[in-house]
């Protein structure tokens, strides 16, 4: 059995149902995100989990324990917030010691673990600091100290990086998957940032007006999106009409020009007009031969990001975004050009297939 | 330019006019006690008054005792109705504003009536129970204040997140109470206490009512029957409120260095 398992878990607000049901397995060790856009009640089941909202209905399991209806300073979580919700009276030591003196620890033990949590953050010497000589990250990561220095059962991190600004944020979330690693203790991790979702976690749970819409790891996430709301809300998406020519060997129309899909519209019929989905790195720009798919249009935009350069391409009616490296001794192509985009059959992605 | 700022220094000008001449006469006039040059010599009759000190000493203990009974009642109220009863927040604002409007010879007839020697609860038939009246009629006096600094005090801290942070660390409510909670409103705590001191110093209604030697009824008797001692204490006890706001603003001030957000 998991170590964390959530059952038909239920959370009311007065009239409105914020959670509306979820099942959720979380194996030991592992690090689950639970990824949403906001308010889709992300905070509310980590809330539950911690035991500072009561579940309307449904059970939480933690290692075969119902804890369901445990008050939050029994269940053994560590909590990492937001608003970093350091002790601003207390030193970086006596933040990180406080739980070890709830659990009436030694003093000698308390300082050696308080030690070997400082060290752990790559903070060695800041321990007599007060908060406010902290920098955020320095304070997200003396908060995640102090919530592991108890050595709890299951991490949970509410958007802990948010507040930081993005080069910070990008080194601590690898310093918080590192850390998480070395203590192999499961957790489950918040963010509504998809890229900091997809690069952190096992596996990413996307929730969408209470409901799990998508579990699975990035990789499936990412690339075999189940649900539309899955598929935009996870990296860029282009998404395209196209109209059905042939249901079995699945050959559609965009904007006249015929391309063929390898992924099943089993349902459809003739002259339906189906969503579909381009990621913007399958496309390339080029006429390409061997069974892929080349449309032919415009050059509608180009923006350069940097290392990357962003181009969209208008066909007739549909648009989209495609991304090519930036190469200094190539300069990139100019609006109004006429271009060729390829990719593959098995890239496009079938996004509302009718119901048979 | 120059214009613009003639009216508010004319303002000012005349408003410490306003405060400041009672108060150099005030303290002229409390230094010529002897006639023909001035000296201490009110002050020192004042502060020699065996009466003076047991006064003092007196309103300065029950002072004390109102302060702790103040915040023994605040600080819990005010921190769960910010957690976890907001919606209360304007009742028992109404509430703590109450002693401001009520006059005190009202609340303190309404006590006697409540607690005289028939009643059930007879706390005027002895000292010591008259005593504890008199400091719970002090809290009551200076609620608005107590409440008010402590209840903006936590609203400067993230009651919320510090609360469930401590509670996730295994940590029970007293101890949040006291070693989250208080530590991190200290300051205004202590603003209030300061406010709370002169406020108790000074009264004399319910003191007197009471009667209990405080310092208020001890003012006002030198005040009927003496003529440089009333102005030397007025003095005193001016420079005793100065003191406490002193104080308040030196506390803030530390505050605000250990605690910047
Ligand atoms: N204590 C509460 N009382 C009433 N409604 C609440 C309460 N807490 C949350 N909600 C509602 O539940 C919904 C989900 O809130 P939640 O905080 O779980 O969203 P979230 O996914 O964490 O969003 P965000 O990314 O913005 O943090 C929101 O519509 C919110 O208004
Ligand atoms: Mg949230």
């Amino acid at each position: 059995m998991a170590f964390l398992t959530i059952e038909k878990l239920v959370k009311t607000f007065g009239a409105q149902t914020t959670v509306k049901g979820i099942d959720l397995a979380v194996e030991r060790g592992e690090f689950v995100t639970l990824l949403g856009p906001s308010g889709c009640g992300k905070t509310t089941i980590l809330r539950m989990i911690a035991g500072f909202e009561t579940a309307t209905s449904g059970t939480i399991r933690i290692d075969g324990k119902d804890v369901t209806n445990l008050r939050p300073n029994q269940r053994h979580i560590g909590m990492v917030f937001q608003a970093y919700a350091l002790f601003p009276n207390m030193s970086v030591a006596d933040n990180i010691a406080f739980g070890l003196k709830v659990a009436r620890k030694p003093s000698a033990e308390i300082a050696a673990r308080v030690k070997e949590m400082l060290e752990l953050i790559k903070l060695p010497d800041l321990g007599d600091r007060y908060p406010y000589q902290l920098s955020g990250g320095q304070q997200q990561r003396v908060a995640l100290a102090r919530a592991l220095a108890v050595k709890p059962q299951i991490l949970l991190l509410d958007e802990p990086l948010s507040a930081l600004d993005a080069k910070i944020r990008i080194s601590l979330r690898e310093e918080i998957r590192a850390v998480q690693r070395a203590l192999g203790i499961t957790t489950i991790f918040v963010t509504h940032d998809q890229e900091e979702a997809l690069s952190m976690s096992d596996r990413i749970c996307v929730i969408n007006e209470g409901n799990i819409e998508q579990l699975g790891t990035p990789f499936e996430i990412y690339n075999y999106p189940k649900t539309r709301f899955v598929a935009s809300f996870v990296g860029t998406l282009n998404i395209l009409n196209g109209r059905v020519l042939d249901s079995t060997s699945g050959r559609l129309s965009i904007d006249d020009q015929e391309v063929i899909t390898a992924r099943g519209i089993g349902g459809a019929s003739t002259g339906d007009t189906l969503a579909l989905a381009l990621r913007p790195e399958a496309l390339s720009i080029g006429h390409a031969n061997g069974g892929s798919n080349n449309l032919t249009g415009t050059i509608d935009e180009v923006h350069f990001l940097g290392s990357v350069v962003r181009i969209r391409v208008r066909f007739k009616d549909n648009i989209v975004s495609l991304d090519t490296f930036n190469r200094p001794h190539s300069a990139p192509p100019e609006r109004g050009q006429p271009v060729t985009v390829n990719f593959t059959r098995e890239d496009i992605l079938v996004l509302d297939r009718p119901t048979i | 330019m120059k214009e613009s700022r003639l009216f508010p220094w004319l303002g000012v000008i005349f408003g410490a006019t306003y405060f400041l001449v009672p108060l150099i006469a005030t303290f002229e006039f409390s230094l010529r006690m002897e006639r023909g040059r001035y000296s201490f010599e009110a002050y020192r009759i004042v502060l020699a008054d065996p009466y003076f000190q047991a006064s003092f000493g007196y309103s300065a203990v029950i002072a004390v005792c109102t302060i702790l009974v103040g915040i023994a009642l605040s600080v819990p109220t005010a921190y769960v109705v910010q957690l976890k009863l907001p919606r209360l927040r304007p009742v028992v604002e109404f509430i703590t504003l109450l002693p401001l409007v009520i006059p005190a010879i009202v609340i303190v007839f309404g006590y006697l009536r409540m607690y005289n020697s028939s009643s059930w609860l007879p706390l005027t038939s002895s000292a010591r129970g008259t005593d504890l009246l008199l400091t719970f009629s002090y809290v009551t006096l200076a609620l608005p204040y107590m409440y008010r600094s402590v209840d903006t005090g936590l609203r400067a801290i993230d009651v919320r997140t510090l609360t469930e942070a401590a509670q996730s660390l295994g940590s029970s409510w007293p101890r949040i109470l006291l070693t989250v909670i208080l530590p991190n409103v200290r300051v205004a705590v202590l603003s209030g206490a300061f406010l709370t001191f002169a406020i108790v110093i000074g009264e004399f209604t319910m003191a007197s009512l009471l009667n209990r030697p405080a310092f208020g009824p001890y003012l006002q008797r030198i005040g009927a029957n003496r003529a440089y001692e009333p102005a030397a204490l007025a003095i005193i006890a001016f420079a005793i409120t100065w003191a406490c706001m002193g104080l308040i603003n030196l506390f803030a001030a530390m505050g605000r260095q250990t605690q910047r957000r």
